[in-house]
């Protein structure tokens, strides 16, 4: 409990900034999920293709984990590049993954438990594949940005990673939200997730919104994993599975189906597992996240703001 | 292609026709025939008693690992799967995280009777290890237990909650294990767990490192629960899953207990894993927590869908499938001279069929289930329903 107090400040901010990755993450499943009523399991291995996007991007141009840190105009610019890549191999993969492994199934009429069947053999797929490819080693992240931190403020300081994360994900989010709300292509989103078949009537192109909210979900997730690459140093091809798991708890914490939802339950997951393991030890730094969710589902079974992507505010 | 088909279902027919026709005495014979075959299958000598070439390469027979510790591997998942079977096939609820409870199953068999776990060695709970008989009924009734519980609060959730939480649940049994100062000893493990009874006419006891006893037994369990399930189908509670399968609320409200046998479903699948878990841990000898990952689940559940969910013998099939694949693929590579490593731009690479077999199971499970979703050895009734269901064309698709 002392930990707790004394390290108050500290847990907050890593737990808000790991709080900024779940939620990226979480947003893809929310998506997915608000339009298809479908838990798109390889979505967290999407991601982890992401990470192996930036570390190419980076060791393009000579850099690998023991060379030594850009100066900060380079870093920005190298991490806008990696961010660019590793969104758009996340949006091609999460695309590949619908057009292969859902579009079939749904031309079929297939029952929802294929849908969950062929998600994980996507999953499969990706992760094996690159665990293949890689050799199944751990790929160290080169140094990017000073580690010291340039805000202090009493006990509360702030890291130029941390800084960049929060703001970087602030940014995805808003500009997502404005794209759903405010766009053609947004409404459209909004028509698909609330009656598919109306939305079909009405002259929407449903398998083109599909394709788009996959599209979206990996833009997000490669986001996500440019920052999460930077925060734990390295990657491997099984590092989605945990990150991606607890992305989903958070989609589900906020309520899945529902953007905002996502967004809140990614922070509260964030939060909730730095205090948790502060007081219960860092072994069960998983633990709790999981513990969180079982309860919240047993006494609130639609999360937090309810599910509904449709609904969420015309 | 289709003529292929016509004829290969003409001839499946023809089979199944022929069966039901033929006496019943000589339809027990030929499965006595078809058991002992299966008691035979890992000595060497009755392949060469069958006539097979024994050269370099004999057919079916693996090289790299001992047939028998090949086929008790398969025997235990063959076992998980019938009891996946149950939750997935028959009363239709995905269960992610059923080796949670091969772990639960295995985990309490180590720390009974094991000497060097930590209730003898730290906590004196208990005076002396129990023997491997004793912790074997406590191992199913505790992993029944641990069904019931987690079935408790979770069977009232949709399908896709209940599919994330089951992996949650796993994956909380394995961080649990993972401990090091707690009781299962993390991935230090526990050693030495005891072993099945019996000892041979010389005195020297039955199981030891040979499998090929723990494959006998495990095989006797297997028969065993295939009669179980067999009749526990036909039964009331068979018929109950089966109708909250193919609609929760239309059994509702024809007054089956939808929950309660639910829970049932859950808490017989999570026995017959913890079972499974028990015999595994009497033959391995040794237990820690990096045993239990995901990926044992996801085989499972590749076993079950890939040999048809809802069909006992699918069930078996798949089981068997998924190990014995790859690792005969191994065999066969040895024999051929095919490399199991290849060096690309001076990395070495490994290509086993081992190392790539979750590879091609994830590729498998989506052409199955888009091709063929009803799994190899389909149930009857439930490929009737998945053919149904493809009529009803969607607007827009």
């Amino acid at each position: 409990m002392n930990e707790l107090i004394n390290g108050f400040p500290v847990l907050t901010v890593t737990g808000l900034t790991q709080g900024a990755i779940y939620a990226l993450i979480a947003l893809g499943y929310t998506l997915v999920y608000g339009v298809l009523r479908l838990i798109n399991f390889a979505h967290s291995d999407v991601f982890m293709i992401g990470t192996f996007g930036a570390i190419w991007t980076w060791s393009a141009f000579g850099l690998d984990a023991s060379s030594a840190r850009p100066s900060l105009g380079e870093a920005l610019g190298l991490i806008v590049l990696a961010i660019v890549v590793a969104a758009l191999l996340c949006g091609f993969f999460a695309m590949l993954v619908e057009i292969t492994a859902y579009r079939p199934l749904r031309a079929r009429n297939a029952p929802p438990l294929a849908f969950l069947i062929t998600a994980i053999g996507a999953s499969f797929v990706l992760s094996e594949g690159m665990g293949a490819f890689t050799n199944r080693r751990q790929f160290g992240v080169p140094a990017m940005l000073p580690t010291e931190p340039v805000v202090t403020l009493g006990g509360w300081s702030l890291t130029p990673l941390q800084i960049s994360t929060l703001a970087v994900a602030v940014i995805a989010m808003v500009s997502l939200d404005w794209f759903v709300q405010r766009t053609r292509f947004g409404r459209g989103i909004r028509a698909v997730a609330q009656d598919a078949n109306t939305a079909a009537l009405m002259g929407v192109n449903k398998n083109r919104v599909i394709l788009l909210v996959f599209l979206i979900g990996g833009l997000m997730a490669g986001v996500a994993a440019v920052m999460s690459d930077m925060k734990a140093a390295s990657t491997r091809f099984n590092v989605g599975f945990l990150i991606g798991l607890k992305a989903f708890a958070a989609a589900v914490l906020g309520g899945i189906g529902n953007l905002r939802g996502a967004a809140l339950g990614g922070i509260l997951l964030g939060l909730v597992e730095n205090y948790g393991s502060a007081v219960f030890g860092t072994n069960f730094r998983d633990f709790i996240g999981f513990l969180v969710l079982i309860l919240l589902l047993m006494f609130r079974p639609t999360g937090l703001l309810g599910e509904s992507l449709g609904r969420a505010r015309a | 292609m289709t003529d292929l088909r016509t004829r290969w279902r003409d001839f499946r027919h023809g089979v199944s026709q022929r069966w039901d026709r033929m006496p019943k005495a000589s339809r027990i014979g030929v499965i006595v025939v078809f058991v002992v075959f299966l008691y035979a299958l890992p000595n060497k000598g009755f392949y060469e008693y069958l006539g097979l070439p024994l050269g370099e390469y004999i057919p079916l027979y693996t090289t790299r690992n001992d047939m028998a510790t090949v086929l008790f591997q398969c025997g235990y998942y063959i076992l998980l799967a019938l009891g996946l079977n149950i939750v997935v096939g028959y009363a239709g609820l995905l269960d992610l995280g059923f080796f949670g409870f091969f772990a639960v199953g295995a985990y309490t068999v180590a720390t009974l009777t094991s000497p060097r776990s930590k209730v003898f060695t730290e906590y004196n709970w208990l005076e002396s290890p129990w023997p491997w008989l004793v912790a074997l009924p406590l191992a199913i009734a505790l992993s029944l237990l641990a069904g019931v519980i987690l079935g408790f609060p979770v069977l009232r959730l949709r399908g896709d909650y209940l599919a994330i939480v089951t992996l949650g649940f796993a994956e909380m049994i394995r961080i649990v294990a993972q401990q090091n100062d707690w009781i299962f000893n993390g991935d230090r493990g526990i050693p030495n767990i005891g072993r099945p009874p019996g000892t041979n006419s010389d005195g020297s006891p039955i199981f030891q490192f040979d499998a090929k006893p723990y494959y006998w037994l495990i095989l006797t369990v297997i028969i065993g629960m295939v009669f179980l399930i067999r009749n526990l189908v036909r039964s009331r509670v068979g018929r109950a899953w089966i109708a909250i399968r193919e609609d929760e609320d239309a059994a509702e409200l024809m007054g089956v207990p939808t929950y309660k046998f639910k829970i049932w479903a859950f808490a017989m699948g999570a026995g017959i894993g913890g079972f499974s878990g028990a015999l595994w841990a009497g033959q391995i000898g040794f237990v820690n927590a990096s045993t239990f990952k995901l990926e044992q689940s996801i085989l499972v559940l590749a076993a079950v869908l890939l040999g048809g969910a809802g069909n006992i013998y699918g069930a078996i099939l798949g089981g068997f499938l998924v190990i014995y694949v790859p690792e005969w693929l191994r065999s066969v590579g040895d024999v051929f001279g095919l490399p199991e490593q290849v060096r690309i731009a001076g990395e070495l690479y490994d290509i086993s069929a081992t190392n790539l077999r979750y590879l091609f199971f994830g590729i498998i499970l989506i052409v199955v289930m888009i091709f063929r979703p009803q799994g190899l050895l389909p149930n009857r009734r439930r490929a009737a329903e998945l053919k149904d269901r493809e009529k009803e064309a969607m607007v827009g698709a």
